[in-house]
């Protein structure tokens, strides 16, 4: 057994370990931040599965954003947990919630023993027509050519979570704003990270979303690199999130579909249709239109991160 | 074994995992904990379909991982719906409870 | 060209089918940055619209007898996705246009920006989640990737779920969180089935893997788990017996127009993908036991749902009860239609007629249910003694729905049970008659105890009287139900078209 097998078992139960001690864990807030921890190591078994693009995401999305969300949630529902004794579940019931589990898993990891080697692939095909996006990374290119209407509705999706994140604020708060007010006096380490790291973050986002059209990288993980710019700043309490009702914060929400969908119509009319790009200048269109999803991205991670608008607009206090 | 089958019954075992906390627990937000680590074993088998899939000069197969790509962001925003959902629940009865008051007769 | 070569390239009129999901898209998206009343406006504006794009689809069919196919990007599959509208696509599309249009006319006066703001929070919310679950439910019906499948489920998902909880009460948002967790599991589900597909045949078009596991010597085993996994998962946001329990406090509670756009459209969008997983992914792969067990959900459905629709209290929550029945007829499908005898066809068409006459007659009934609680205040069957006469067009339009869910002539409800008891008894699968039999008789008593007394002659105090448009489009949407019962053999035609893939 090579020292990099080891390490790779090592990670696998790592992985599990944390799994398992989210599930246990007695406290709701140390269950949320053994999420992150998970996500953080799940994101190095991507590496190592050699989808480095995912592995960003997963780093980015699944353990950063989904973290402070569950974190958050977890310390605003402080004392909610242990359920009534009402909830709480017979042995019986969880030897067999058990056995279930333990049949699904089992049959699912015999699919992954009998999976053929080398599997069924698209990597060729990718490969013959990565050329006609003028593309160096295959991933961006499914995901902005040739499987670009699954990547132009979920960015419909993410909107359609921020109305109905909106939708559950009280009547008396449309129109004000999300999240915490701002303080009168900054200070302290958060508000000094705050104010340095946002401009680091920026160059840094910009340069992910530009190098994603050759490079691991792309629109949404500079996006959400952006998004954790805005939520540090917010979180500092250095400003206030925009009221929900400001025609600027819904331009910018809309703006990665919109420019998505329009350049696919005039597909219809200059190349072979609907979300086709005309020879040639396929790269530039797809920058273009990552550049408009990067703002939408950076504008709606950290809106469905703060909630629905929960109080009267004011200024500063 | 190799590092993608590794992470195929990783996965496997995740799958597991989250569907009997989605099972035996009560609190909404261990619930959606659960989900969370469903989903990304979910995505670990997308993952070693890439890997095994890898051909043509690329080491996994690109279609498998924007798939899990736009998996996880979808993911994200039912996170985000279902804390926000929760939270407001809290706020507005004081619990968390998911059992409905309409299953039984007035 | 082969079925399957013409299956994946584009064809002339296939371009509707991206206008009929970029519609209500663009609706949607123009909506939130017009805000407050343009929102409304534009959903207004766009449904006529939406519906003409459907109907036109529907003649396309109807006239080529083919399948309509759009090539997105130029991408053709297994890289790319395609779109594509058979019989069954077809008028789904028009009944969700034509529902979706019903809900958002009748909702003006209840989602209305008041006239002192420019912009309020649930009438916002409403506009452009309407538009988002009609873009939603046509790219479920057009989809033909399974991935690209799994986005339109979310997004159908993530549009219904606020809608049940605008008032913000508790108990609606504990239905939203209930309903909102069952659906995520069913989605997952549904995706791990679909990585298993992928890793056995390499493509997610539905075309093409149907033509991967027919031309497979073996069908691998992975096949059968992802099937099992998908059809779970999709049951789950069917709320198929026994996984209903979200629905009835979901329906029950949400406003008028909501419950009957997610008991009319919305349950019926994840049946529609069984539908083409066992129809159209793997046709005859399933063996009759698999299908047996669809149907005997069904039946319990059917049975369990009645019998609980008898013992409510309160007229929405009978109403939701129902949809859990009537949802279990839709199933009577599976062990009946599959197959190329002429009597399968005939369940084929029973089933799709049954989603459709559901479709209507239940969004009805929920929307009549609406007047009646906003006349009244309140919904309690027990005092509704004498609603007819102070109602009467409403009450109609109510039990004209309900004849549908009865089975009785005429209606669409009537047309799609016969069809079934005629596939049952030339089947030789009689149990399956029974049922339907059993299920029409329970039917009959709910709406019977809503019906007979709100027809007494007893005095009744109305807040106030619904307006004649609103009540009309109640009425309008019971005579589509009971319109379906004299559809033409060449309506029935049109349902056929693109099941030829079943026969092995």
């Amino acid at each position: 057994m090579t020292v990099i097998e080891i390490l790779d078992i090592g990670l696998a139960v790592l992985v599990l370990g944390v799994a398992a001690w989210t599930i246990a864990a007695r406290e709701l807030f140390a269950a949320a931040v053994g999420y992150v921890a998970y996500g953080l190591l799940l994101s190095l078994v991507w590496v190592r599965l050699f989808a480095l693009d995912v592995a960003l995401t997963e780093a980015a999305i699944g353990s950063g954003v989904t973290g402070v969300l569950l974190i958050t949630a977890a310390m605003r529902l402080r004392g909610t947990d242990p359920p009534q004794a009402s909830e709480q579940l017979r042995p019986m019931v969880r030897v067999a919630a058990a056995t279930l589990c333990i049949a699904i898993a089992g049959v699912l990891a015999a699919g992954v023993l009998m999976m053929a080697d080398p599997g069924p692939t698209l990597a060729p095909d990718v490969a013959r027509h990565l050329g006609e996006t003028g593309l160096g990374n295959p991933v961006t290119a499914v995901l902005m050519a040739f499987r670009a209407f699954d990547t132009m509705l979920e960015k419909v999706v993410l909107i359609l979570a921020v109305i109905g994140v909106w939708s559950l604020a009280a009547d008396d708060a449309w129109g004000s704003v999300a999240g915490p007010r701002p303080l009168a006096h900054h200070q302290g380490p958060l508000t000094f990270f705050a104010q340095l790291l946002p401009p680091v973050g920026i160059v840094v986002a910009v340069h992910i979303a530009w190098v994603g059209a050759n490079e691991p990288g792309g629109a949404f993980q500079g996006g959400a690199l952006l998004a954790a710019m805005a939520m540090i700043v917010l979180m500092a309490r250095v400003v206030q999130a925009p009221a929900v009702d400001r025609r600027w914060l819904r331009v910018v929400l809309v703006a990665g579909p919109a420019m998505f969908l329009l350049i696919g119509m005039i597909g219809f009319a200059v190349a072979a249709g609907f979300l086709a790009y005309p020879d040639g200048i396929a790269k530039p269109l797809i920058l273009f239109i990552e550049a408009f999803m990067v703002l939408s991205i950076a504008a709606v991670l950290p809106l469905l991160v703060i909630g629905p608008p929960n109080r009267p607009q004011a200024g500063p206090p | 074994m190799t590092a993608a089958t590794l992470a195929g019954l990783t996965g496997a075992a995740l799958v597991g995992l989250g569907v009997y906390g989605l099972l035996v627990l009560a609190h909404p937000l261990r619930k959606l904990l659960c989900f969370n680590l469903l989903g990304s074993g979910v995505f670990l088998m997308f993952g070693i379909l890439a890997r095994k899939g890898g051909a043509a000069g690329f080491a996994a197969d690109p279609v498998p991982q924007a798939l899990v790509i736009t998996g996880i962001v979808v993911a994200f925003s039912a996170t985000a719906l279902a804390v926000a959902l929760l939270l407001r629940l809290f706020e507005t009865s004081g619990t968390v409870t998911l059992n409905p008051d309409e299953q039984r007769p007035e | 060209m082969s079925a399957v070569a013409l299956a994946l390239a584009t064809n002339p009129g296939g371009y509707l089918l991206v206008l009929a999901i970029v519609l209500p898209v663009v609706g949607m998206l123009l909506s939130l940055v017009a805000g407050g009343r343009n929102a409304e406006r534009i959903a207004l504006a766009l449904m006529p619209a939406g519906l003409g794009i459907a109907l036109v689809i529907a003649f396309g069919v109807w006239r080529e007898q083919a399948p309509l196919v759009y090539i997105l990007g130029g991408w053709a599959p297994p890289l790319g996705i395609a779109l594509r509208a058979d019989g069954f696509s077809a008028v789904m599309l028009v009944t969700a246009a034509l529902v979706v249009a019903a809900a958002g006319y009748f909702a003006r006066p209840l989602f209305a920006t008041p006239p002192q703001r420019a912009e309020a929070r649930a009438p916002l919310a409403f506009w452009t989640l309407l538009q988002g679950l009609w873009a939603a439910l046509n790219m479920v019906f057009l989809g033909g990737d399974l991935f690209n499948l799994y986005v339109a489920l979310e997004l159908l998902t993530f549009a219904a779920v606020p809608l049940v909880c605008l008032d913000g009460r508790p108990e609606t948002l504990r239905a939203a969180l209930r309903y909102l967790l069952f659906a995520l599991i069913g989605s997952v589900f549904y995706l791990l089935g679909a990585a298993l597909l992928y890793g056995s045949y390499g493509t997610l078009d539905i075309v093409l893997l149907a033509e991967g596991i027919r031309a497979a010597p073996v069908v691998a085993p992975a096949t059968f788990a992802a099937g099992g996994l998908m059809t779970a998962g999709l049951l789950a946001k069917t709320a198929l017996f026994p996984l209903h329990l979200w629905l009835p406090p979901a329906h029950a509670n949400a406003p008028a127009p909501a419950s009957a756009v997610l008991s009319a459209l919305v349950v019926k969008g994840s049946f529609f993908l069984v539908v083409r997983l066992w129809f159209d992914v793997m046709p005859g792969l399933a063996s009759d036991a698999a299908m047996g067990l669809l149907g005997a959900l069904g039946s319990g459905a059917i049975l369990f749902g009645s019998v609980l629709a008898l013992r409510q209290r309160r007229l929405k929550l009978l109403i939701a009860y129902s949809t859990i029945a009537q949802v279990g007829y839709l199933f009577l499908m599976f062990p009946l239609a599959a197959g190329s005898e002429p009597w399968n066809g005939q369940a084929w068409n029973g089933g799709v007629m049954q989603a459709l006459s559901h479709a209507f007659a239940k969004a009805s009934m929920f929307l009549a249910a609406g007047l009646v609680a906003e006349s009244l205040g309140h919904d309690r069957i027990a005092d509704l003694r004498g609603i007819g006469h102070a109602m009467p067009m409403t009450l109609f339009a109510f039990g004209l729905g309900g004849l549908s869910l009865m089975g009785l002539p005429p209606s669409g409800g009537f047309t799609a049970k016969w069809l079934l008891l005629q596939a049952t008894v030339e089947g030789g699968q009689w149990f399956w008659a029974a049922i339907v039999l059993c299920g029409g008789l329970l039917a009959g008593g709910y709406v019977y105890r809503v019906v007979a007394p709100a027809l007494a002659a007893s005095p009744l105090d109305v807040r106030a009287s619904p307006s004649r448009g609103r009540e009309g489009i109640v009425l309008a949407l019971a005579i589509a139900a009971l319109l379906l019962g004299f559809a033409p053999p060449g309506f029935l035609g049109l349902l056929q078209v693109g099941r030829a893939a079943i026969v092995p």
